[in-house]
Order: structure tokens, then sequence, then C-alpha cells
């Protein structure tokens, strides 16, 4: 897992434990966070738009990694816990009146309670029978959200303020992205710690035979428990996210459809892989506004593509899976990998 | 009482068809150790592929019945050689997107072809209802309930009696002894597959000749699961006992729930159930339990 080149020692354990541990990976760490900041000036509202959405969901996908990925816990429910967040943000802004930087939180720890509540079966349950039983959860869910009228305003949804820093309303997607990007930055490396922690050696144990991870004691019911809180935190906290850009909150944008987007982000990026997160989101984010655009210019030669890019849109999603699972069941992060240690010994490979 | 009946009967007819979409995720399951999601899209594009040649090609309805027959068995048979039989051996949940990566491919091609609007069947069987006891009962039930009945014999028939269906036991029962005593394990799984395309398209033929036919006939598909929880998911026994026990416990559940929570219930209430068995009876009525090694 953890490969370093040679040459590179370590004379402190402070080092040892550095998270970017050559100057190179620190350079590149870097050039790629100006870039982040420098891209919202150079694009037009569109491309940010893009963007948020992304973020958004490289919140959601590396919570849900966290679960599946590095714990093993295959959950059908993200979707589901992002409602929450996103109702739980909406009721906390418009009937309680909190802050953005109370509520976001607030609603991520409503949804980690949730998303803990639903994880009690995993104790019993294992794979297939766990997924099904997170499919569940996701119908409960959306029923309880529906017929919760007086908190969650049932079907016409919740509909709620921009959120406000100091009284300027974060109100157009160019605002919106420095809400969105110092909060997708922190929670992906709040992952990345997590998961080289304790905690995640635990996960990973869990993962790999929980029956020995048992065995040499590690209390299953805990830490199942503790990826399903964290995991529904950041599910959470995407779905807060959410719910203030687009400022109307209903349970149509949170459906096992939703779920199922963000499990295949994971896959796509690469199961158990925090950077695969990141990769299979911004593909999945940007597939279909592809789609979209060149359905756009199809359309002027053939006007029929416009009535039908919406099933054009879920045909490519199931087949980017299959292709995927079929040619590259690692996901991206893998080639990504590879991609690196070819250009590691560039030219002089071999 | 007179509505208990009513709703008993739906629950019987929905159930039913439970009980068939039910069995062929069972098939699949029990030879291949797949769990298919794309269980409601086969009966998607079954319904789709009857009604297209009734309506545009006016077949006579039984023809084009044995014509999607046919068809669906094909394309059960080459779903598995093409994109399943390269998943053997990989994880559930590659094996779980692949099925849903299939059957959102599936569901945009009927949409592409057919479109998204609801159509009906012609007047297959007549609307003139048959009143037993007082109650009336809808033609369509009554064929569908006797047809599903017969499939379902036919099936039992065929595990018990047919070589191909003892060699479909054996393979579930332990492949390597079946490898060993010269069944064809590759064929068996992309026959379980085509069986399992098959009893899906009667399934939506008749749900489609009840409530008409459009795309979220789908939905169908998710509601396999508790039946199959419910009844054991290795279990062909447990697929029809589970398919009809939720197909009547959810037509009450929405006729008498319904008014009392306002809507909803119907779809929940096997979810419900499902996630009670699951808690209190991991593997169902009927299913094997597992004993875990490390």
């Amino acid at each position: 897992m953890n490969y370093t080149n040679c040459g590179n020692f370590k004379c402190s354990y402070e080092k040892d434990a550095a998270l970017f541990q050559t100057l190179f990976s620190r350079l590149c760490i870097g050039v790629f966070l100006v870039m982040l900041v420098a891209l919202p000036f150079l694009m037009d509202h569109y491309f940010i738009y893009i963007l948020n959405m992304i973020l958004i969901a490289v919140i959601g996908a590396v919570g849900l990694n966290i679960l599946t990925g590095f714990t093993g816990l295959i959950s059908l429910g993200q979707g589901a816990f992002m409602a929450v967040g996103a109702f739980g943000a909406g009721y906390l802004s418009s009937q309680v009146g909190l802050p953005f930087f109370l509520a976001i939180p607030a609603a991520g720890v409503i949804a980690a309670l949730v998303g803990a509540f639903f994880g009690i079966p995993s104790l019993r349950l294992k794979g297939l029978y766990l997924s099904i039983a997170t499919l569940a959860a996701q119908f409960i869910i959306e029923f309880i959200i529906i017929r919760a009228e007086p908190i969650t305003g049932g079907v016409q949804g919740l509909s709620i303020d921009y959120a406000r820093f100091f009284g300027i309303p974060i109100n157009d997607d160019f605002r919106f992205y420095w809400l969105a990007l110092p909060l997708a930055v922190t929670m992906t490396l709040l992952a990345t710690n997590i998961v080289r922690s304790k905690i995640g050696r635990a996960f990973l144990s869990v993962r790999d035979n929980y029956i020995a991870a048992e065995a040499m004691g590690i209390n299953l019911f805990h830490y199942k428990l503790t990826a399903f809180a964290i995991s529904s935190f950041y599910a959470g906290v995407a779905g807060s996210l959410w719910a203030y850009y687009t400022t109307i909150v209903t349970v149509e944008n949170f459906t096992i459809m939703v779920s199922i987007q963000y499990l295949s982000m994971i896959i796509i990026g690469g199961l158990g892989s925090i950077l695969g997160s990141i990769f299979g989101a911004t593909f999945l984010i940007v597939l279909p506004e592809a789609l979209q655009f060149i359905s756009n210019m199809a359309a002027g030669q053939f006007p029929a593509v416009s009535q039908i890019v919406g099933a054009l849109k879920e045909m490519a999603f199931g087949l980017v899976i299959i292709l995927f699972l079929l040619f590259e069941p690692e996901g991206l992060a893998r080639r990504w990998r590879l991609i690196k240690a070819y250009w590691k010994l560039w030219p002089f490979s071999y | 009482m007179n509505l208990f009946l009513q709703l008993l009967i739906t629950g019987i007819v929905i159930g039913s068809i439970y009980a068939l979409l039910a069995l062929g995720f069972t098939l699949i399951y029990k030879a291949t150790d797949v769990v298919n999601f794309a269980q409601g899209e086969l009966l998607l594009v079954g319904a789709y592929i009857c009604l297209h040649t009734t309506v545009s090609y006016n077949v006579p309805f039984l023809a084009s019945f044995a014509l999607t027959l046919v068809f669906t068995f094909l394309m059960g048979f080459f779903i598995e050689k093409i994109f399943l039989r390269r998943m053997i051996g990989e994880p559930v949940i590659s094996i779980i997107m692949l099925t849903i990566g299939l059957s959102s491919v599936m569901r945009a091609l009927v949409i592409i072809v057919w479109g998204t609007d609801t159509r009906t069947f012609p007047e297959v069987f007549s609307q003139v209802p048959v009143v037993v006891f007082g109650l009336s009962i809808s033609r369509v039930y009554l064929y569908s309930i006797f047809a599903v009945a017969i499939f379902l014999g036919l099936f039992s028939l065929f595990f018990k009696k047919s070589k191909i269906g003892v060699a479909m036991r054996a393979v579930a029962c332990d492949q390597q002894a079946a490898l060993s005593m010269g069944i064809d394990v590759k064929r068996i799984f992309a026959l379980s597959w085509a069986i399992a395309a098959v009893v899906s398209a009667v399934g939506g033929i008749f749900l489609g000749n009840i409530n008409g036919i459009n795309t979220s006939l789908s939905h169908f598909g998710l509601k396999v699961f508790p039946v199959v929880i419910l009844g054991g998911l290795d279990s062909i026994v447990g697929a029809i006992v589970g398919g009809l026990l939720i197909g009547i416990l959810e037509n009450l559940a929405g006729g008498y729930l319904d008014p009392l929570v306002g809507g909803g219930a119907k779809e929940l209430f096997p979810f419900v159930i499902m996630v009670l068995v699951l808690m209190i009876k991991p593997y169902g009525l009927f299913g094997t339990v597992k004993v875990e090694k490390v």
C-alpha cells in the first residue's frame, strides 16, 4: 500500500507521519490548490456550477467510500442520508434560524445519528443482506420525510434562504464556490487522516476479514456503527450544501437513483481510495454535462436527439459502469497509479 | 368484508407476479451467486416486446406471447454470456453494480425505442368481470392467476424431472461436484439467466394487461427483494410463498393503512416487513442458514 521511492529516508517520526512525504508531492498539491482557487476567476457561471456540483459530490463520495470501500459495508442508502442532511439544514436554517456554519455541521450530526441507527442491522447482516437492508432504509427514510410534513414540508419540500456570510448572501455560483471549496478540501483531508489512523486500520481489517478482526480485539459493532456514522456525516454535509445551493429541498432529489450514482462514483473511481472518490465524483458529474453538450450540438442535425437525451444519459451511465467493471475493476485510481509509475522513470524506463 | 376479499384477490394476482419475478431472481442467485438488480428491467423488456409484436405487427396474442418468450430466453442467455461470465469470482459489490448498470442500459433502450408514455394492450381478455359469490373479479386477474400457477407448476416439474433441471439443482448445490460429474456449469449459468428472463417476461406481460405498460413497471424489480428475503434467497418454494405473502400483505396495507397515514403505506410496507425478517430471521422462511468460518 505504501510505496516510497528509494533514497527517501526519514529521520523523525513527524516526517514519517507526514501526509505528503516528498517535496514533489507537496509541490503538486500546492499547485493543485492554487489552481482550484484560480479556476472560478477564469470560468463562466456554467462551469463554476459544474465545479460546485463536483465539490458536493466529492464530499458524498468520500463519505460513501469510507463505508463501502474501506469498511466493506455496501450501502444503497447514501441518497437518503443526504436527504436527512438537506432537510436537517433546511429546517435548522429556516425554522430555528441557525446560521449556515452551525446548520451544516448540525445537519451532518443529525445524518450521522440516523445513519448509525440504520447501521445497527450491520452487526447481524453481511454483504448482500446488508445492502438490501440499506435499500430498505432508503425507502423508509423517504417515506418518513414525505410524511413528516410539519418539519420537512412533505412533498413540496422546504425552501430556504441563501446562506449569509457576515451579511453577504451566498446567492450565486461564484460565491457558493468559496463555501463549497474549503468545506470539500477540509472533509477530504479529514477522511485521508481518518483512514490512516487507528479507526481506519480497524475499518480495513473489518473489510478484509471481520472474523479475524474480531478475534484480534476489534469491536465490530463499534467500528461498523462508526463507519456508518462517519459516512452519513459526510452525506449529511453534502446534502446540506446542496440545500444551500439550490435553496429548494425536495425528496425527489435524493431517491434511490442518487444512492446508485454515488455507489457508481466510488466504483468508477476506485474502492478504498480517497483519491478515487474524487476522480469518480468528477467523472460522473462531468459525463452527463458532456453528453448534454454533445447532444445540443447534434440536435442541430438530428432534432430527435433532444427528446431522448435523458435516456441517452442513463444509457451512458449504465455503460460506463459496465465497462469500468469489466475492463478497469479497480477504477480510475489504479489507472492514475499506473500513469504515475510510468512517468516516474521516464524517459529511462527499463 | 367485501373490501377485504377484493384486496385479497388483487394481492394474490400481484403476489403471483412477484412470485414469478422472485423465482427468476432465486434461480440466478442459486446457480450463479449473482444478485440481480435488473430483474425489473427484464420484466419491462418482455412486456414491451409482447406489446410491440401484438400492436405493430398484428400478431395474435398467444403467438406474440410465445415469440416474447423465445426472445427473452435468448436475451437472458446472452446477457450472461457477454457480461456476467466475466464477473465470476468478483466481489459482491461489483456484481451488484454490474446488474445495476445493465438495468439502466436496458431501461434507457426501452425509453429510446418505445418512449415514456403509458401504453395499453389491445383488449386481449374480455372486460366483462366474472362474478363469484357476489364479488366481481376482472378476467385478466383470473387468467393471470391461472397462467402463473401453470408456469410455476411447469417449473417445479422441470426442476424435479428433466435432466437439465436436475443439473441446475446440482450446480446450485455444489458447483465443484457438479463439474466433476460432467455437468456443463457454464451452460447452466447461461440457462438460469435465460429462464429468469423468461419468467420475468411472463410477469411483465400480465402486468401490462392489467395496468398498461410504462417504464415505471421496472420498480417491480426492487419489490422482489422483500419477497426473496422473506422467502429465503436460495429457496424456490420461498420465492413463491414469499411472493404471494408480500403481494397480499402489501395490498391489505394499501387498503387499510393508506387512509390512516395518507398514502404511501403500500409501497413501504414490504420493505418494513423485510427489515423485520432480516432482524429476526436473516435467512428467511425457507433459506439455507450459512455457517461462516474464517
